[in-house]
């Protein structure tokens, strides 16, 4: 397949070469459609269309049912990812302790719809039910790191610190 | 094991394994469905079906519920009433009412369900957002506002074609049916059959529809409009007008034609009894040359009358393109001698000749649309309608179809045989191919009862047969004692496992017949829904009927087609034969 991916140099033969490895292993069908594509998104960074027919083609499986599972789950994305993820909890708890708000705080902030990236990479905006942290609601995460009790106002300083 | 079961308190006895559905049929009581088609799919999501079994909690889909020792079943208590109408009403709020000006309106599996559980009234507000209607291929249009997600396309595309063009997508209030990975039909691996057309019980996809262009073309004085059916149309287009799967209709197909205007009523068949000389032949040549020169040739054969399967070769088997005959399909056949040898013959200016075929496939549109198809100096078939289609324009003529008188095809292009015939089903043009290769090679009638070479006939996904060609005539003498193995295959997914076994150099086959549609084309995808194997069996028993009642039942019996090589085409496989009646094939690149 030709380097044709908006993935910007990630998307080397090498990075190929490893998602081939993987795949050498498992059973061509769906039984193992999940584990290649998370092996895959953790290579490119994200599935673009040329990966999934990459993967649809090894596993001799139709394009539109990779597609499907792609979209089916939030985990996966065909957007490229930012260098940080930033995930609000809408959990219950965080839910009832205005998680929207920060939500729409970090939305303005950013100037990006949830699930997208902003344009300089810098952040990419996710959301998940519950990291069982619900004393500290409402919680954000950026990639490894909890923050808890955040309130609007917080947001631009959190954000700050990461480059 | 047999188990008894008490379903609306009668007794009923069914085998172990049986659904609550299947069981409630045996006892009289229809329990309406949506998602499961027998044979096809069962997913168990509608619920459409749900009935009150006594000790459940909830209400149970009766389509995959088995049957156990003693149950009691109530099909249409209020709670199972109320349980069904609750999700064909949740559907209808999510479906937009345009009933009026739908393809579907009067054989809607949605309005049937409403209307039968009379529900007159929806209580939820209409939310869905307009997404653009799918024109984008020649065969198919997909409208998936009116898509209500049982997804029988789906099942159908996958399973039983084995071609995987359509999968859900997303989740939730969010899941619509896509296909490929990308926004429209043409950008998927769509080989254009139209098996999801016909599956689809609302009107979220249909064929693309060429009526207006036909009749624009009937309206036109300057034009001399004639019209093509294929093999399968007069077994099916009965249904059309309420008539039982399996009734015969061709003397009221040919009059209903010529009421709604076509210069001349021809038949397709014509030009399959043509496709058996001339494929006849092909093969003859591949088995010489493989016997006798030991010459490289592509062996087997197969046959290329089905344009789904043509498209699918094409995609899928690239490397086998060569094993496919180069004879075009009795429809492309057709048009391009209307446009030569008819036109000269009756001296007409082929420019306003229009060939309009009635076909039981989408995948004729696609077909007639291949830049390649123009080899008489024009577009060789200009329109293709599906039974369906042709149900519809004679219905809004309104002719009184059961009224019509039975009339018969014109000549030449008119004149078939028995043989012509079977092409619409699973097993048909390879039994019409032996019942000439065998008597050009021997001198002698197939030896089989009626004709019929019986292992190739059914509905089985696969079959085959062997035959010893002895005592042949002079001219094929390096036949002698060779066993010709043939092998039948019908639905894409039955060609894909022929086609691995062809590439991995098994099977020893020399010909092979492919149909790309469960049945063969009197269950194509343009055909009158539902086509369920009772109805595929109906029409191939009435196919089998109109052979039988032939004088003429081989093809190179058919004088037309003795008159057509001695006016016109000179000799089977020669210059103009080659020039109007093959074609090649081209790899396409899976998008
Ligand atoms: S699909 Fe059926 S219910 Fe929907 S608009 Fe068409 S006819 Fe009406
Ligand atoms: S036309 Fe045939 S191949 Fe194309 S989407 Fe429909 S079922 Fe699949
Ligand atoms: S397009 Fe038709 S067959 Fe396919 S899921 Fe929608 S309603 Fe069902
Ligand atoms: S609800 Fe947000 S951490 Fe539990
Ligand atoms: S028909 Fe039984 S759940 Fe759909």
């Amino acid at each position: 397949m030709a380097n044709t991916c908006k993935c910007e140099g990630n998307c080397s033969s090498v990075v190929y070469q490893e998602l081939d490895a993987f795949m050498a292993d498992c059973p061509k069908g769906r039984d193992k459609l999940i584990p290649v594509l998370q092996k895959a998104q953790e290579l490119f960074g994200y599935l673009p269309v040329e990966v999934q027919e990459y993967v649809a083609k090894a596993l001799e499986l139709p394009v539109s049912e990779v597609y499907g599972v792609v979209t089916f789950y939030h985990y996966f994305t065909m957007e490229p990812r930012g260098r940080h993820t930033i995930n609000v909890c809408l959990g219950t708890a965080c839910y009832v302790r205005g998680a929207k708000k920060i939500v729409d705080a970090l939305s303005e902030n950013l100037n990006i719809k949830m699930g997208g990236t902003t344009e300089d990479r810098r952040f990419s905006l996710t959301t998940q039910r519950c990291f069982g942290a619900c004393g500290l609601a409402p919680v954000i995460m950026i990639n490894d790191d909890v923050h808890g009790r955040v309130t609007p106002k917080k947001i631009a300083g959190i954000l700050a610190q990461y480059e | 094991m047999a188990i008894k079961l008490k379903i609306d308190r009668q007794d009923v006895e069914v085998p172990e394994g049986t659904t609550v559905l299947d069981a409630a049929a045996e006892a009289g009581v229809h329990i309406p469905t949506l998602c499961h088609v027998p044979k096809v799919t069962s997913p168990g999501s509608c619920r459409v079906c749900l009935v009150e079994i006594e000790g459940a909690r909830t209400l149970q889909p009766a389509c995959v519920t088995p049957v156990t020792e003693g149950m009691i079943v109530r099909t249409h208590s209020k709670r199972a009433r109320q349980g069904r109408q609750m999700s064909v009403e949740l559907l209808l709020a999510n479906h937009p009412w345009d009933c009026n000006a739908c393809v579907r309106n009067g054989q809607c599996e949605l309005q049937t369900l409403a209307q039968t559980m009379g529900i007159t009234d929806v209580r939820f507000p209409y939310t869905r957002e307009e997404v653009p209607v799918d024109t984008s291929t020649a065969a198919v249009v997909r409208d998936m506002n009116k898509c209500i997600l049982c997804r029988r396309c789906v099942a159908v595309c996958q399973d039983v074609q084995g071609v995987g063009s359509l999968a859900p997508r997303a989740r939730g209030f969010d899941t619509v049916i896509g296909a490929g990975a990308g926004e429209n039909l043409c950008d998927a691996v769509c080989v254009q059959c139209g098996q999801c057309a016909a599956i689809c019980p609302v009107g979220a996809i249909y064929e693309q529809d060429a009526i207006e262009d036909v009749w624009r073309a009937l309206d036109d004085p300057e034009k001399h409009v004639v019209v093509q059916t294929a093999p399968a149309i007069r077994a099916a287009l009965g249904e059309c007008f309420g008539l039982e799967p399996g009734t015969c209709v061709t003397g009221k197909m040919v009059a209903a034609l010529r009421r709604l205007g076509f210069a001349k009523v021809f038949d397709t068949n014509f030009t399959a009894d043509l496709t058996i000389i001339e494929e006849g032949h092909e093969l003859l040549t591949r088995l010489k040359t493989a016997l006798v020169d030991k010459g490289e040739v592509s062996l087997p054969m197969f046959t290329s009358c089905s344009p789904g399967w043509i498209n699918f070769m094409e995609y899928f088997y690239p490397g086998l393109l060569p094993n496919l005959s180069s004879c075009k399909s009795p429809q492309q056949m057709f048009g391009a001698l209307a446009k030569t040898y008819y036109a000269e013959k009756e001296g007409i200016d082929p420019k306003n000749i229009v060939v309009v075929s009635v076909m039981p496939c989408t995948a004729k549109k696609f077909e007639a649309d291949r830049e390649e198809m123009v080899d008489s100096g024009f577009k060789d078939v200009d329109y293709v309608l599906t039974t369906r289609e042709l149900g519809r324009m004679i219905q809004e003529a309104g002719i009184d179809f059961m009224k019509l008188p039975d009339e018969e095809q014109d000549s030449p292009m008119g004149m078939s045989t028995g043989a012509a015939d079977i092409f619409a089903n699973t097993g048909g043009v390879m039994e019409a191919a032996l019942r000439t290769v065998y008597e050009v090679v021997t001198g002698r009638e197939l030896p089989m009862e009626k004709l019929h070479v019986a292992p190739i006939q059914g509905l089985d996904g696969l079959k085959e047969v062997a035959l010893t060609f002895e005592k042949c005539q002079p001219d094929w003498s390096f036949l002698e004692g060779v066993t010709a193995k043939v092998a039948v295959a019908h639905g894409l997914s039955n060609a894909r496992k022929v086609c691995d076994m062809v590439a991995d150099g098994e099977g020893g086959y020399h010909f092979v017949e492919v149909m790309c549609c469960p049945g063969g084309c009197i269950g194509g995808g343009g055909q009158p829904r539902m086509t369920t194997d009772e109805v595929r069996q109906s029409r191939i028993k009435a196919i089998y009927t109109e052979d039988e009642g032939r004088t003429m039942r081989k093809s190179h019996e058919n004088p037309a087609v003795t008159q057509i090589y001695a006016e016109f085409l000179g000799e089977p496989l020669g210059h103009k034969s080659h020039e109007l009646l093959h074609t090649h094939y081209h790899a396409k690149e899976p998008v």
